[in-house]
């Protein structure tokens, strides 16, 4: 591809990076990422990967943006409340970078959706709230040999990891959901926004070392960090022969929709 | 007393001490919302009460992290 002068302006810091460079940049304005959830999470990963030029962002989420959602979720505006989320956004990432083709999905991930939506795409980013989702993200990639980084954020705490095939996935570290009465209830939880941020760019800097090939990913590895110390650390874990999707004999085959904690159902139609 | 090592911290237990001996001395609140590994590797809910822990064993708790929305209701 050729680059006008206009985007080795816009991409000279990265073009400038050794590791990177011009083909570097050439491989991420081709990279196609699917960021799942257009939350706290999803916002920074989108902003950052729009920023660096990724060719197509997907996009999907089925919720409006929600006042509360505001004091984390930097790419929805005060004016945007009661949009669509994926459409804030995609208008956010059109500002920012209009190199950058969005695809959006104001629906949620279901088994029956979502082998057929990650199929377009690299790499996906897992920018959601809740288990079911998490482990449906997780078997579907490791059924479509797809790369992905999970990520999970809760009050001062955040965690992530990087799947690629033949690595962990989240399965053979968390076997499977928690009941959904141990999840905390909904008053006990909350979330310090910037922790969002912190972990969401995390997240998006691992998708561009991915289409990059630079570096080593966060396979094999959870980081988890909390922010009242702010202390990081790096738990290696392994491949699991046990592990239900990846494992030698897997009890997971097909994709399912576990059930939601009640509290969570309840919102989602509020 | 066996010389462990639990979340990259030092920890010293009397020897028999089992997994789910060591859940409760950690005051792990809400243990469904934990996932144990043992030297790098998985252990089951099941097996908590028959492992024995070794002088040398590096225990992780891994806590599953859901998301803001938890957070909003």
């Amino acid at each position: 591809m050729d680059f006008t002068e206009e985007q080795i302006n816009r991409y000279s810091r990265h073009i400038l990076l050794q590791d990177v460079g011009v083909e570097g940049q050439e491989k991420i304005c081709n990279g196609k990422v699917l960021v799942v959830g257009a939350g706290g999470l999803g916002a920074p990963v989108a902003f950052y990967l729009a920023a660096a030029g990724i060719g197509t962002i997907g996009i999907i989420d089925g919720d409006v943006v929600d006042l509360s959602n505001l004091q984390r979720q930097i790419i929805h505006f005060t004016a945007d409340v009661n949009k669509p989320k994926v459409l804030s956004a995609k208008e956010k990432i059109n500002q920012l970078n209009p190199d950058v083709k969005v695809i959006t999905y104001q629906a949620l991930l279901t088994a029956d959706n979502a082998l057929d939506i990650i199929k377009d795409y690299d790499f996906v980013v897992d920018g959601t709230d809740n288990f079911p989702v998490k482990f449906l993200i997780n078997d579907a990639c490791v059924l479509a040999k797809k790369p992905f980084s999970h990520g999970g954020i809760l009050r001062f705490d955040g965690q992530t990891m990087t799947y690629t095939p033949g690595n962990a996935c989240y399965r053979c570290l968390f076997h499977s959901p928690p009941p959904p009465n141990a999840v905390p209830t909904c008053s006990q939880a909350g979330v310090l926004g910037a922790i969002a941020g912190m972990l969401g760019t995390i997240q998006a800097a691992e998708a561009l070392k991915y289409l990059t090939g630079v570096g080593e990913l966060l396979t094999n590895r959870l980081l988890s960090f909390n922010a009242k110390t702010m202390e990081f650390r790096t738990i290696k874990t392994k491949h699991s022969d046990n592990c239900p999707v990846c494992g030698s004999h897997p009890t997971v085959t097909q994709l399912v929709d576990y059930e939601q904690a009640t509290c969570e159902l309840k919102s989602k139609n509020e | 007393m066996a010389k462990i090592t639990v979340n990259g911290k030092a920890q010293e237990v009397d020897n028999s001490t089992t997994l789910a001996q060591l859940i409760t001395a950690n005051s792990i609140q809400q243990p469904d919302m934990v996932s144990v590994q043992l030297n790098e590797e998985f252990v089951s809910k099941e097996s908590y009460a028959a492992t024995v822990l070794q002088d040398g064993d590096v225990v992780d708790f891994l806590y599953f992290m859901g998301g803001g929305k938890l957070s909003e209701l």
